[in-house]
């Protein structure tokens, strides 16, 4: 799959603010999340465990450098930033079905099993169909 | 108090680290994986586990499964609207939000309540 490369120039551009922002919302959705289980229960709670709580941020981000990369060259660089967030929230909805095979085999499975594992094989099964889908997709 | 703080930082410190893994990705549709990871469902689920048992988990779990529904959902009508109408990513990722919570009530209402 030599599609796939990193990119190390995106963290120069990521700047610790922007991290801390991600830190917030995560945490924030995580402690409310735990807060609804209280008032609500466990059932309604967990429909929280797959709020896009960063995607927002996430998709934001990404227009931004793809825009200031543009700039840089001397182009405008307004469309190919929103085009690069199409192209992530794309990414995200492949991502979303992984999610529903985790949701899945934590439910199906830690009743009976050891949580560790179970949490690992989940964690494993998100990546797996994730990558598939993104991998199918780009043959397509 | 002190478990909703730990929550805060499992949470926050889980998400960063999926975070900062997705922005060293490309392409940026590979990278937009890790949107969708499952950072705030392994911190919660630990915790949860280790609070309540893992029956208790479990049922989050299967509700999780809905609000993965909504997120498909979601993403995939952000990325259509992005592509063809082009407005900004934080207008259109927050003016969608409702999007999300509609069909994760909607799942909720018709298959978990």
């Amino acid at each position: 799959m030599g599609i796939v490369g990193l990119e190390t120039s995106s963290l120069e551009s990521s700047r610790w603010r922007e991290y801390a922002v991600r830190f917030l919302f995560g945490g924030l959705i995580t402690a409310v999340t735990g807060l609804i289980a209280k008032k609500w229960g466990p059932g309604f709670a967990g429909l929280f465990l797959a709020f896009p709580a960063i995607f927002p941020a996430g998709a934001t981000l990404i227009e931004k450098h793809e825009k200031q990369k543009k700039q840089k060259a001397g182009m405008d660089g307004t469309a190919r930033g929103r085009a690069a967030a199409s192209v992530d929230a794309a990414g995200a909805a492949m991502g979303s079905i992984g999610l529903m095979v985790f949701g899945v085999v934590v439910w199906r499975f830690l009743p009976d099993h050891a949580s560790w594992a179970v949490l690992t094989v989940a964690g494993v099964a998100w990546m797996g169909v994730s990558v598939l889908l993104w991998w199918v997709r780009k043959l397509a | 108090m002190k478990e909703i703080l730990f929550r805060f930082l499992a949470g926050g410190v889980l998400v960063s680290l999926f975070a900062f893994v997705g922005d060293i990705f490309r392409p940026k549709s590979f990278a937009g994986l890790f949107g969708a990871a499952p950072s705030v469902a392994l911190a919660t689920l630990a915790l949860t586990i280790i609070a309540d048992g893992k029956e208790y988990a479990s049922i989050e779990a299967r509700s999780m499964v809905g609000g993965a529904i909504a997120f498909l959902v979601y993403a995939s009508v952000t990325s259509r609207i992005l592509m063809r109408y082009k407005p900004r990513a934080l207008t259109a990722t927050l003016a969608l939000m409702p999007v999300w919570l509609g069909v994760a009530f909607g799942v909720w209402f018709v298959w978990l309540r």
